[in-house]
C-alpha cells in the first residue's frame, strides 16, 4: 500500500451493491435467474426420481428373498425345457430348502358375466415357501392336485375382486379359457416384487398347467437355499446339474441370484442417475451462459458507471469482484429458488408416480453449489472485461 | 512543489494515423495554487486534465505528484492516487443515478475501506459544508443541476484530497448556480486546497490565481490574472 492505509472494498458492501443492482432491474434479473432455477430444480427432480426408482427396484429384488435362485431355461436342440420330474432332482441338491417350478401362461377367466385376462401360473407345493406366499382363505395346491391334474385354482385378491366383487369365491366354478376350475383358495395380498405381484394372478397345479397350456416341461424354477450362505454352493451344483442335462451348453439356461441382480440393476440405475443428472446439468450450464450474456449487456450499459467508480478510486479487483459477486448473487438466488422448486417438484412427481421419495440432502447442496459456481464462472469473463476498461474511455462513453 | 510535469506528450494511434495531442507540456503547480486552464475545444486541454488527474498516462515525459513519479504507475496504483489525493468535479456531474446523494459521496470512502459509521459521518459533514444537509437522501434525478454539482463537489471533498480537478464545473449550470459553485471552489482554495480548473470561459477562468492557455497541444502562454 502506497500510503500505508488499507484500501479496498469490504465483501458485505459488494454484496449490498450487487443486490441493489439486481433489484433495480427485477424483470431482467428474474429472467436471467430462470435458466438457473430450471436447471437446478431439474437436477434435483431427476436425480431424486432416479434414486427413488432405484430404491423401489432394489426393494423389489430384496423382497424376493436373499436366498433365492431363479433359473430360466432357454433350451438347446430338442431339449427345450425340463421335465417336472427332473426338476424334483434339484431339491436333492445339498443346501436346497425347497423349489418351485413354474409353468406360466395367459388365460381369460370368467365368472358369470365378469371376465378378466390374467397370467395363470402352474405351481406346486413349493410355491408357498419359496415365494413366501400364503393363502388368506381356502387351501393351497396339494400333492394330490398335481398327481391327479385336478382342475382347481387359487385366485389373487385383484382377480377375486374383478370376478366376484365382495362375495366369497371359495367352491365356485370359474371358466379358464372355457374350462371349468374350482376355486380352492384366495392368495394372501402381497407387495409387488420383481417377479410381479401375485394379486393379479391365478395359480393352478403345475401338471394341469402343462396340459392346459400345451407346453409340457418346465422353463422357470425358483429355488430357495437353506440360507444366504448356501446360495453359492447351490449355484455351483445347479450349474453342474443343468450342464449335464443340456449337453454342456451354457447358453441353454440362466441362473440369477439376488446379489447378481442387485449389482446389475445397481449399474443400470447408477448410469440412469448420472445420465439424467448430466442432462439436467447441461441445462444448468445453459443457464450460466444466460448469465454471461446478460452480464455482458450490463457491463456495456454501465460503462459510464464503471468509469466513474474507477475515477474516484475503484481498483481492478473492486470492479472485478463487484461483477463476479453480482453474477454469483444472481445464480445463488436462482439456485436457492431452484432447490425449493426441485424439492416441491420431486414431491409432487413421486406422489403422482407412487414412488417413495427420499430427498438426498447432499444433492440439494451439490446442485446449489454447482449453480453458484456456474454463475461465478460465467461471470468471470464479463467482470474481467469491465475491470479492464480504462477510466478515461469509460468516462467518455455515452 | 505539489505537481511537476516535464515534457509531457500524448500520442493517440488509430491504425496508421498518429495524433499528437500534447506536444511536450511542462508545468509546476504549488500547493495552495488555483490554476485555470483555458483553450478551445480540441486544444488538448481535456487530455492534459486526464493526465493531471491520473486518469491517463503520458506517452512520454515525467509527472511527479508529491515527488512520486506517477507517470510510471500501474493502473491500480493510479486508482489509489486518485482515491486518496485527487477529487474530481466534472461538467456532467458524473453521479451514480441509482444512489442517493449521501451514497454518492460515500463511494470514494468505500474504495478506501472506511467503516460504515466513519463514511456516514464524513459524508454528512461534507454535504452540510456544501449546503445540502437537507437533501442527503435525494437521488440525482430529484435535484437541480446546481445541487447535483454540489453533491459532486462533496464527493470530491470527502476524501480530503490534495488536489481538486474541475473540468468545466459550471458548463452545465445556469449563471446563479455557476456562481455558487465557483464561490465554493474559491472558499476551498482559501482553505488551502490546490485547485485546477478547466474552462473555455474567460470569465470563469478569471477566478484562478494563474490562468494558463493551451493551444494545439502546447502551453502557449500564461495569462496573469
Amino acid at each position: 500500500m502506497m500510503f500505508g492505509k488499507k484500501t479496498g472494498m469490504k465483501a458485505g458492501m459488494v454484496i449490498k451493491l450487487a443486490l441493489a443492482s439486481i433489484f433495480s432491474n427485477k424483470m431482467r434479473s428474474f429472467l436471467t435467474m430462470l435458466g438457473i432455477i430450471i436447471g437446478t430444480s431439474a437436477v434435483i427432480i431427476l436425480v431424486t426420481l432416479a434414486q427413488a426408482t432405484t430404491e423401489s427396484v432394489t426393494e423389489n429384488i430384496e423382497g424376493m428373498g436373499t436366498n433365492i435362485l431363479s433359473v430360466s431355461i432357454m433350451g438347446t436342440g430338442n431339449q427345450t425345457s425340463l421335465d417336472y420330474e427332473d426338476t424334483l432332482d434339484i431339491s436333492n441338491i445339498d443346501g436346497v430348502d425347497s423349489i418351485s417350478p413354474i409353468v406360466s401362461g395367459q388365460a381369460t377367466l370368467k365368472y358369470e358375466l365378469n371376465s378378466t385376462d390374467i397370467t395363470v401360473e402352474g405351481a406346486d407345493e413349493g410355491y408357498a415357501p419359496v415365494r413366501g406366499q400364503s393363502v388368506s382363505s381356502g387351501r393351497f395346491i396339494h400333492f394330490l392336485d398335481i398327481e391327479n391334474r385336478h382342475k382347481v385354482i387359487l385366485l389373487g385378491t385383484e382377480v377375486v375382486q374383478d370376478l366376484f366383487g365382495f362375495a366369497s369365491p371359495l367352491g365356485e366354478q370359474v371358466k379358464v379359457n372355457g374350462t371349468s376350475f374350482t376355486v380352492i383358495g384366495v392368495l394372501e395380498e402381497s407387495e409387488s416384487t420383481i417377479g410381479g405381484s401375485s394379486n393379479d394372478k391365478a395359480l393352478i397345479p403345475v401338471s394341469t398347467a402343462e396340459r392346459f397350456f400345451r407346453s409340457p416341461g418346465i422353463k422357470s424354477i425358483n429355488i430357495q437355499a437353506e440360507s444366504p450362505e448356501s446360495v453359492a454352493g447351490v449355484q455351483v451344483q445347479l450349474e453342474a446339474f443343468l450342464l449335464r442335462i443340456f449337453n454342456n451348453d451354457q447358453e441353454a439356461y440362466r441362473i440369477l441370484n439376488q446379489t447378481d441382480m442387485l449389482s446389475t440393476i445397481g449399474e443400470v440405475t447408477d448410469m440412469l442417475t448420472m445420465m439424467l443428472g448430466g442432462i439436467a446439468g447441461i441445462s444448468l450450464v445453459v443457464g450460466g451462459i444466460g448469465i454471461m450474456n446478460i452480464m455482458l449487456v450490463s457491463v456495456t450499459e454501465r460503462t459510464r458507471e464503471i468509469g466513474i467508480r474507477k475515477a474516484i478510486g475503484a481498483k481492478r479487483k473492486d470492479i472485478l469482484s463487484q461483477f463476479i459477486i453480482e453474477a454469483a448473487v444472481i445464480s445463488g438466488i436462482g439456485g436457492l429458488i431452484g432447490v425449493i422448486f426441485g424439492v416441491i417438484g420431486s414431491y409432487i412427481i413421486s406422489n403422482v408416480m407412487g414412488l417413495q421419495m427420499t430427498i438426498i440432502f447432499s444433492i440439494l447442496i451439490i446442485s446449489f453449489v454447482f449453480s453458484l459456481a456456474i454463475g461465478m464462472f460465467f461471470g468471470i469473463y464479463p467482470a474481467n472485461k469491465a475491470s479492464r476498461l480504462k477510466p478515461v474511455d469509460a468516462l467518455m462513453y455515452e | 512543489m505539489l505537481l511537476e510535469l516535464k515534457d509531457i506528450t500524448k500520442v493517440y494511434k488509430t491504425g496508421k494515423l498518429e495524433l499528437k495531442v500534447l506536444k511536450g507540456v511542462s508545468l509546476d503547480i504549488d500547493e495552495g495554487d488555483f490554476i485555470s486552464i483555458i483553450g478551445p475545444s480540441g486544444s488538448g486541454k481535456s487530455t492534459f486534465m486526464n493526465i493531471l488527474g491520473c486518469l491517463d498516462t503520458p506517452t512520454e515525459g515525467t509527472y511527479n505528484f508529491e515527488d512520486r513519479e506517477v507517470s510510471k504507475y500501474t493502473a491500480d496504483e493510479l486508482a489509489e492516487i486518485r482515491n486518496i489525493k485527487i477529487g474530481f468535479i466534472f461538467q456532467k456531474f458524473n453521479l451514480l443515478p441509482k444512489l442517493t446523494a449521501i451514497e454518492n459521496v460515500e463511494l470514494p470512502l468505500i474504495y478506501r475501506g472506511e467503516t460504515t459509521s466513519a463514511r456516514r459521518q464524513i459524508a454528512t459533514k461534507v454535504l452540510e459544508d456544501v449546503g445540502l444537509g437537507g437533501r442527503m437522501n435525494h437521488r440525482p434525478s430529484e435535484m437541480s443541476g446546481g445541487e447535483q454539482q454540489r453533491v459532486a463537489i462533496a464527493r470530491a471533498l470527502a476524501g480530503n484530497p490534495k488536489l481538486i480537478l474541475a473540468d468545466e464545473p459550471t458548463g452545465n449550470l445556469d449563471t446563479k448556480s455557476g456562481a455558487e459553485v465557483l464561490e465554493i471552489l474559491r472558499e476551498l482554495n482559501r482553505n488551502g486546497t490546490t485547485l485546477v480548473m478547466i474552462t473555455h470561459d474567460m470569465n470563469v477562468a478569471s477566478h484562478g490565481k494563474r490562468i494558463i492557455r493551451i493551444l494545439d497541444g502546447e502551453l502557449s502562454q500564461e495569462v496573469s490574472a
